[in-house]
């Protein structure tokens, strides 16, 4: 009888207990936004430092006892889906946030994922910040996907030009992975290059992105003799490999590359090999990281135990959505009233040093803006660490 | 010319030390790992770890890979393989229990290590340059003569052990072998256990050399899978073969293909389908089984 008096205390207690737990998270109302990408698999990389950049800024937020927009404050919830870089998925994932009553969704990461989500989100009322590059997603009649970060089209042109000007580069070659992301990167980095003057020597050889070994697939490449080598779409795993192999194959010329990289794991990867790579990052080099962001990548390394430098640039996602509907909070459940803000919206860009503004970009490449605008930093390795080549915008 | 074949033989040494483990567990105990791939990821990253993290020499690291995959297949088949053969008679069992250890291994690999790729520095520095004929880089050149050590100490191990004629007795005929005294659960998890230490000395070798990330698992157990195709499953002298074989296609294709793209392994992919429609056992497997 004891037992069972104890017993049914216990739970009471804990009943008790959890609803005030509940309570003490039900002061706000909440506020969710979506997340669809790739968590699993040889691009994990990619979604979740885009997952852990939202989350971190979220849990910043709430714990400054949320974010206010139209007088009333929220919380943050981020609502996540791994797609497993699977367009099949990617549509369930969309749905899933659809079902939700989500109407900001960050991703997909990926080409295929982002074109296949399209339909689902244009008849549900979804906005979504893919970071994918292909133009008919942010062209009219689509005008519901926002670019995330900059496209290659957008900064390799840039890069090619600066080491042109810079470093003499005239013989280019690329090599990518075979899939349709990095294969789409590299076609769109041979039109820049052939359109600035530069001499294409190489621009066929591919690689599946399990390959153990580069030394094969980069010999061909290496042999043609190219000042500049760009290993178009790189993820972050095989960068290094790609370019410990190139060295080692006695290739001195430049390597660079349009996708945004981790300099821990170049250091692993590569060493002292890795030195003078460029690669398209955020805003986080000492010269421009301003003390958000840098309070930000200490939150994120104290909850994730590391820091991944690609959240340099996915870390504005989140901002660019917040920052929007507080504008306008008709846009909290108004795709339209959010489209609408786009055009005029403006805000102090909280991660980077100076005046430097979050607005809407994308004219020049889409006829509309759909597209954030993140700072092209052009990054170079050396010991360790990025340090900024130079700085751009967009539009 | 040369390059081609050194490459091919770097390759096939590396691939054959996967094939090999993953054609022991088969050989003994009728089950198809799709976990293998993982337990090579598993491998690197505790490589990764020691090295890495804890700064102890790569050997340390490399021995720290084999006793901990030795010890984890020793649990799975005691575990996890062993109950279900015995409980069910549905080849699928064993199938699905392997394809959910994967799943499992995959999710652990994730929460312990990250999503980040993981190299450890370079264990012998320079590249050998005979003459722009050869080029092979010295860490290459070590991971490809331990990994052909390791196949020759595998097959000693095998050919004149007590517990290597006892798991090749085991391979011939399970019954027989029990009728005559063969303890099959013992050796049955032993081989298990060398079948999951192979795969893991295999990620921790070449940790130093392509790095190792959480996507791996897959790709290198469908690799081995077609290695043990190619030779025949079950068959030790068919994964070696089949792991050359690989290796020097694979070299020879992303060298000669190169100028029509990525097609190396349609090629490969196409040949296999060609040669298994005349030859379903392999190079050295069985008709029989």
């Amino acid at each position: 009888m004891k037992r069972r008096t104890l017993l049914k205390s216990t739970a009471l207690a804990a009943v008790t207990g959890l609803s005030f737990l509940g309570m003490a998270h039900a002061e706000n109302p909440v506020l969710k936004i979506g997340f669809v990408g790739v968590t699993s698999g040889p691009a994990a990389a990619w979604g979740i430092s885009n997952q852990r950049s939202m989350e971190t800024r979220a849990a910043w937020l709430n714990e400054l006892g949320g974010y206010e927009i139209g007088g009333t404050t929220y919380d943050i919830e981020i609502v996540a889906f791994d797609d497993q870089k699977d367009p099949k998925r990617a549509i369930a994932g969309m749905e899933k946030m659809a079902q939700e009553g989500i109407h900001y969704v960050v991703g997909p990461n990926v080409d295929d994922g982002a074109a296949a989500v399209r339909p689902v989100a244009e008849q549900n009322g979804i906005m979504y910040f893919p970071y994918a590059f292909p133009k008919e997603l942010y062209t009219a009649p689509a005008s519901n996907a926002v670019l995330g970060m900059v496209a290659n089209y957008q900064s390799g042109p840039a890069i090619y030009k600066y080491l042109m000007e810079n470093n003499g580069v005239k013989k280019i070659a690329f090599v990518a992975a075979n899939e349709s992301d990095p294969l789409s990167q590299r076609d769109g980095g041979v039109e820049a290059a052939k359109a600035l003057g530069m001499e294409v020597v190489s621009d066929s050889v591919t690689y599946q992105v399990d390959t153990t070994d580069f030394t094969p697939v980069l010999l061909p490449v290496i042999q043609t003799q190219p000042d500049l080598l760009v290993l178009s779409g790189v993820s972050p795993a095989n960068a290094p490999q790609l370019i410990r192999s190139a060295r080692e194959l006695g290739y001195a010329g430049l390597i660079s590359t349009e996708t945004a990289q981790d300099a821990g794991v170049l250091e692993e990867g590569a060493g002292e090999l890795a030195n003078g790579f460029i690669s398209v990052g955020g805003a986080s080099t000492a010269e421009l990281a301003s003390d958000t962001m840098r309070e930000f990548v200490d939150r994120y390394t104290k909850m994730f135990g590391e820091y991944n430098d690609e959240s340099n640039t996915k870390v504005y996602a989140l901002e660019y959505i917040l920052e929007t509907i507080k504008a306008n909070p008709a846009a909290m459940t108004d795709v339209e009233a959010f489209k609408a803000t786009m055009d005029t919206f403006e805000a102090p860009n909280p991660y980077m040093v100076g005046d430097a503004k979050l607005t809407y970009v994308g004219s020049t490449s889409f006829g509309q803006k759909r597209q954030v605008a993140v700072p092209l930093v052009v990054n170079v390795f050396k010991d360790g660490a990025f340090e900024t080549l130079f700085v751009a915008q967009v539009d | 010319m040369e390059q081609i074949i050194v490459n091919g033989l770097y390759l096939g040494a590396q691939y054959a030390l996967i094939a090999l483990g993953l054609t022991l567990i088969f050989s003994l105990m009728n089950v198809l790992n799709f976990a293998h791939g993982q337990m090579y990821v598993l491998g690197g990253f505790v490589t990764y770890t020691v090295v890495a993290q804890f700064g102890l020499p790569f050997i340390v690291g490399l021995i720290a890979s084999a006793v901990v995959l030795a010890v984890v297949g020793a649990a799975v088949e005691k575990y996890l393989f062993a109950p279900v053969i015995r409980k069910s008679k549905r080849e699928e069992s064993t199938m699905l229990l392997a394809a959910g250890i994967a799943f499992f291994l995959d999710a652990v690999i994730l929460l312990v290590f990250g999503e980040k790729q993981r190299g450890v520095p370079k264990i012998v520095n320079g590249v050998l340059n005979w003459d722009f004929r050869i080029i092979m880089p010295y860490d290459r050149i070590l991971i490809g003569v331990l990994a052909i050590a390791m196949i020759a100490g595998f097959i000693l191990f095998m050919q004149y052990t007590k517990a290597g004629r006892a798991m090749r007795a085991l391979a011939q005929d399970r019954v027989a072998a029990e009728l005559m005294g063969v303890d099959v659960a013992r050796y049955s998890m032993l081989g298990f256990a060398l079948g999951a230490m192979l795969a893991g000395l295999v990620g921790g070798l070449l940790v130093t050399i392509t790095g190792i990330n959480l996507g791996m698992g897959g790709p290198t157990s469908i690799k081995a899978f077609m290695m043990i195709m190619i030779g025949g499953a079950g068959v030790i002298s068919g994964a070696i073969a089949g792991g050359f074989i690989l290796g020097m296609m694979e070299s020879i294709g992303l060298t000669v293909l190169a100028a029509y793209g990525d097609i190396t392994y349609l090629m490969i992919f196409a040949s296999l389908m060609v040669f298994l429609a005349f030859r379903p056992q392999g190079l050295m497997g069985k008709p029989w089984g």
